[in-house]
């Protein structure tokens, strides 16, 4: 009984929070860290972020991959089928409406007020979790993380380096900075 | 026949695409309009709107609209579930390595190397959305005077509303939509 109302309650939240992604994939990881990490609390705050760079680096729909990604670790198999399903309903009802009268829709003059407001808060939604998953990563009060935070930012922005790139090189210094640490240990 | 080119078609699409959204226009705009002709440029720039105006991925989004166009409602469904196919199999198979193998001290290290990373994509991504939303266009604007003043407050009061009173954001996005047809009706 227990289980099958976590199903439901997996299901009904990713379907609420992929009916909500505009403006790109991205959107729904503030979505999902409020809902998963900071109201159920399913995952952790590392979690959701190591989970962010898995469905980035994988090929597909990063909202999909999340989708998955969460699903898996919160329910296994059965939940990651769960959230594909729950990702994949909004937009293909929405599409398949909109699909027969596209161009009244596309000319609308109020649909482009409401998405033009929609999308300030979208900026605003993006903002708030970068804020917070920001403060994460200072928390280690380590030079090394702070300094790949704004060296990425910089190189994708105004260098327009891969990301890929990016996450493998980032994730080269992690893995030797933590060997390093503990060969020290263990020497100490 | 035309089910099994969708779902071909749109697999490719959904397997080829990483770093998702924008990255996955050209392909498919090589699928649906050079390869298959089931769309016409104009029609693939319609739909490439009403995908940025309507919530989920692109891929998904135009998946639907072919599938819609050339088969209806199940050829609809057969290119959505050809386009996250490629997904199912390769992030599940990603999740169960990264549960089994997280408490090793290397996964954990590449780990902490890469959440930094991935705080400056989101910040990066956000950045252009904000700069759509003052100024219109996603790059750096020429003149920072031709700034969107309703875009800039609603972005304020939005922000306040999440950090401050920690509102949900869904109700954030839906009250901002309805201010912004009142707000650009009035002004």
């Amino acid at each position: 009984m227990k289980e099958k109302k976590k199903y439901w309650t997996l299901f009904l939240s990713v379907m609420q929070l992929s009916a909500f992604t505009f403006g790109g994939g991205f959107v729904i990881i503030p979505l999902m860290r409020k809902k998963f990490v900071e109201k159920l609390h399913w995952l952790d705050e590392q979690e959701m972020l190591d989970l962010t760079a898995i469905a980035q680096s994988s090929p597909g729909a990063i909202a999909v991959n999340a989708s998955i990604l969460v699903g898996y670790r919160v329910a296994g198999v059965p939940g990651a089928l769960l959230t594909v399903a729950g990702t994949i309903l909004p937009p293909l009802v929405i599409i398949a409406v909109i699909s027969m009268f596209y161009t009244a829709f596309r000319d609308n003059v109020f649909v482009g007020m409401a998405m033009n407001g929609m999308l300030a808060a979208v900026a605003a939604v993006i903002c708030d979790v970068v804020l917070s998953m920001g403060r994460t990563v200072l928390q280690d009060r380590k030079l090394l993380y702070a300094g790949l935070m704004a060296g990425c930012f910089l190189a994708s922005e105004w260098f327009q380096v891969n990301i890929l790139l990016l996450l493998v090189v980032c994730g080269a210094a992690g893995a030797a900075d933590v060997l390093h640490e503990r060969r020290k240990e263990r020497l100490a | 026949m035309v089910y099994i080119q969708l779902l071909w078609s749109f697999f490719q699409i959904g397997l080829f695409s990483i770093g998702g959204g924008y990255a996955a226009m050209p392909l498919i705009q090589h699928q649906v309009v050079e390869l298959h002709q089931w769309l016409t440029m104009n029609q693939f720039a319609d739909i490439m709107t009403i995908a940025e105006m309507t919530p989920g991925p692109i891929a998904i989004n135009s998946a639907t609209f072919v599938g819609m166009q050339i088969a209806g409602i199940s050829g609809a469904i057969v290119a959505t579930l050809g386009c996250v196919l490629p997904s199912c199999v390769i992030v599940t198979a990603l999740a169960w390595f990264y549960s089994r193998w997280r408490e090793l001290p290397v996964m954990q290290g590449i780990l902490k190397g890469v959440r930094p990373a991935v705080v400056a994509m989101i910040a990066s991504a956000g950045l252009s959305l904000l700069l759509l939303s003052f100024y219109g266009q996603s790059a750096w604007p020429e003149s920072w005077g031709s700034v969107n003043g309703i875009s800039v407050c609603l972005f304020a009061a939005a922000l306040l509303a999440l950090r401050r009173w920690k509102v949900n954001p869904i109700g954030v996005m839906l009250s901002a939509g309805a201010a912004g047809v009142i707000l650009y009706s009035v002004f």
